[in-house]
């Protein structure tokens, strides 16, 4: 009984954490998941046509009872919304539905019983315009998912890609994993002797080194982006600065570019480096750096050799941290960077709130999120191996 | 005379105002066991790592078969050194930690092999070559940094209380094994340790330091048989110390009158009369006998308690006896206590030190 109870007991205790994670991690994730794959219109709102649309093989002419469902299925509708979402969906998988739908329906409502779609409009003979619409009767679709890599399917249903110039999502994604990497790296150039010297001092001066690092972790991302605006335009501290020194004739173009966007994000993103290796750093035996010494190695060679990989498993986690981090940074390179410098997060905020589309939001959310998953992967096998072997 | 191997001549050390080591000279010389002994903050693993090089003399100098190395970093140092929790590196494969300073020091992969599985086979542990020090246990650990300090053979090994976390009979195997090594290799080994029987066990000189200073140095038997200084009979060994002042001398003893009135006689020392002493006697040296006894030093006393301890019988005695600590024989009879006893022990055993 007293176990029974006691398991109960532990069971309520993680039941808030267990809460929250549904409520606001698994299930928004479900649900951008179903967003990017779901495409309801059709078959919620053509019901009639869609049951019709499955004995049809899709390469004939459709057959009459299609035809005919079709007709019906557009009298039941009088919501103008209804039928504004199902022409958008319809019309971006064919052009031409715009305007044969408003003939169509126009048709439809003035007159009653069965009508001939192909005196109504020829465009409904050509097949083209019936398979756009059996096809659209899946309530489930990888259209976006494959859009959000810039590739489609063509008419036999093949995956194919989107011609060049249409689409540029894959260079943007690239771009977004290129700015990434070079800001990690950036953080890692500059984290880990900041690390080694924060582990090596001690008192006072540990702690005001901790605190130069956390402190803008304390301001808000805004502020501190907001404030590399100022330092770095054309007049801004830094290009005066240099000017003043006489180490430059004309300022630096430091802003709207990917200069400006790399060094402001390493900065914002600098502790995220720091604190690992420095957690690490600070775990090591005292003793090893004199150790190699008396074994014949210089400070150089110590390091190499002892100091620098074990603290491997903090940059590791570092590069980790940050990647991971600046792959959906989106304030920075808005305000800093030029319009050649927007990462994948824009572009999900143009289709979220700009095109209220969002199933190419969501497919592009999942697409980054996946390759997030596949890179942790990598780094949990990765550091796996390294504590094994 | 020949070049001592080590000299320290004259060494002084200060972290800030505080003096650790004060005007210190010590030679050391080739093929000697040297342990330095003393209680923590006496300076004796300064005086360690400075020999290291992992600090500087602020005075003085420090020589290596005659030449200056106090100014030399560590790594040109020709020095093993054995750290207090051994310092493995725990990224590195046991025969990778051992071949480290081979490999620092530029040398060819064949005779890094050979020299690792000579070392490795040394201590015995050749089977556990690629295991990670982690895997291992602390008594294997310990002899795989012995390993990795002797495989470039330096002119020197340091050891700073390299046993200090072993359990007591894994510390006294690794005792035995250290000393043998040191005969069979013909090694120069710097030894720091705060445990007396340690010292004792393995050393060919004690230097036992007190506040920075070495109080007295000599061999094992010197130093707990004749302890110069109160400081260094209290430090070795357990011993009874009993206050008097010097009476008188005769052909080849001296009379000392303790603050009981009692007398004792004890081998003749150099002091004037009224001198104010101490005498030193070692608890396995009393005896104790029925109160009809009769020998030169005699304390009658009361035994207070009597404790078998496996090997021996402690046996505490009486105030009026200067709460004199016995150890008997095993097989020596119990003593109940409030027993009436006579503590008696011969001259030859009394050791005076100055109060």
């Amino acid at each position: 009984m007293t176990t029974l109870w006691q398991r109960a007991g532990h069971a309520a205790l993680v039941l808030p954490l267990l809460l929250f994670l549904g409520l606001f991690f698994v299930w928004p994730l479900v649900t951008v998941l179903d967003q990017a794959v779901s495409d309801p219109v059709v078959s919620r709102h053509l019901p009639a046509t869609s049951a019709a649309s499955a004995a049809w093989d899709r390469s004939s002419a459709p057959p009459a009872e299609m035809r005919q469902a079709l007709v019906r299925d557009l009298r039941a509708i009088d919501d103008d919304q209804i039928m504004g979402d199902l022409v958008r969906r319809l019309n971006s998988a064919q052009p031409g539905f715009r305007t044969l739908m408003k003939k169509t329906v126009t048709a439809a409502r003035d007159s009653s019983g069965d009508l001939d779609l192909g005196e109504v409009d020829a465009r409904w003979r050509d097949t083209a315009f019936w398979r756009a619409i059996a096809e659209a009767t899946n309530p489930y679709t990888d259209r976006n998912l494959l859009a959000a890599i810039d590739l489609q399917r063509d008419r036999a249903g093949a995956i194919a890609a989107i011609p060049e110039g249409e689409s540029a999502n894959r260079a943007i994604l690239l771009r977004t994993f290129l700015v990434a990497s070079t800001v990690t790296l950036a953080t890692g150039l500059i984290g880990l002797p900041y690390a080694m010297l924060v582990a090596s001092a001690t008192g006072w001066r540990r702690q005001l080194l901790l605190a130069a690092v956390l402190l803008p972790l304390w301001t808000s991302l805004l502020v501190r982006t907001t404030a590399w605006y100022i330092l770095l335009q054309d007049q801004g501290l830094i290009n005066s600065a240099l000017s003043a020194l006489g180490l430059i004739g004309k300022p630096l173009p430091l802003l709207f570019n990917r200069t400006g966007v790399i060094i402001a994000m390493t900065h914002v993103l600098l502790p995220f480096m720091v604190l690992p290796i420095y957690s690490v750093l600070i775990s090591i035996p005292r003793n090893l750096m004199p150790a190699a010494a008396s074994l014949g190695a210089g400070p150089v060679r110590s390091f190499i050799y002892v100091l620098f990989p074990l603290t491997l498993r903090g940059i590791a986690s570092g590069a980790l941290l940050v990647f991971m981090a600046a792959l959906g940074y989106y304030i920075t390179p808005a305000l800093i960077g030029g319009p050649k410098d927007q990462m994948i997060s824009s572009v999900i905020a143009f289709y979220a709130t700009g095109s209220a589309n969002w199933g190419m939001a969501g497919a592009l959310g999942i697409v980054l999120l996946a390759a997030t998953l596949v890179l942790y992967g990598i780094y949990g096998r990765l550091s796996a191996t390294n504590t094994r072997g | 005379m020949a070049i001592p191997r080590i000299r320290i001549d004259q060494v002084s050390k200060s972290f800030g105002p505080v003096q650790v080591i004060k005007n210190l000279s010590l030679d050391i010389e080739r093929g000697e066991f040297v342990s330095l002994l003393g209680p923590s903050g006496s300076g004796k693993t300064t005086l360690l790592m400075l020999l290291a090089g992992f600090e500087q003399p602020s005075a003085g100098s420090i020589l290596l078969d005659g030449s200056r190395i106090d100014h030399l970093p560590p790594h040109r140092r020709a020095m093993g050194v054995v750290f207090q929790n051994y310092a493995l590196f725990p990224h590195m494969s046991v025969a990778d930690n051992v071949a480290f300073p081979l490999k620092m020091r530029g040398m060819g992969r064949p005779e890094i092999e050979s020299r690792v599985k000579r070392a490795l086979d040394t201590v015995q542990l050749a089977a556990m070559r690629d295991r990670r020090p982690a895997q291992l246990s602390g008594g294997q650990q310990q002899r795989v940094a012995l390993a990795r300090a002797l495989v470039f053979e330096p002119a020197v090994v340091l050891m700073d209380e390299p046993l200090g976390a072993l359990d007591k009979q894994l510390r006294e195997q690794m005792q035995l094994d250290i000393r043998e090594l040191h005969k069979r290799l013909e090694l120069t080994v710097v030894f720091v340790t705060h445990d007396q029987s340690e010292a004792l066990t393995m050393s060919d000189r004690i230097a036992v330091f007190n506040q920075g200073l070495i109080e007295q140095i000599g061999s094992p038997r010197d130093i707990y048989d004749h302890p110069r200084t109160r400081f260094v009979a209290e430090f070795i060994g357990e011993t009874n110390l009993l206050h008097g002042t010097v009476k008188d001398h005769y052909q080849d003893g001296t009379t000392i009158e303790l603050d009981t009135s009692r007398h004792l006689t004890v081998p003749r020392i150099d002091a004037s009369a009224g001198a104010s002493v101490l005498v030193s006697v070692r608890p396995e040296r009393i005896q104790l006998g029925p109160a009809s006894v009769a020998a030169q030093n005699m304390l009658p006393t009361r035994v207070v308690d009597c404790v078998y301890q496996g090997d021996h019988l402690r046996v505490q005695l009486d105030e009026a006896a200067f709460g004199l600590v016995a150890r008997l024989d095993r097989r020596s009879a119990e003593w109940p206590a409030g027993a009436d006893v006579v503590a008696h022990f011969a001259p030859e055993d009394c050791w005076v030190v100055a109060a």
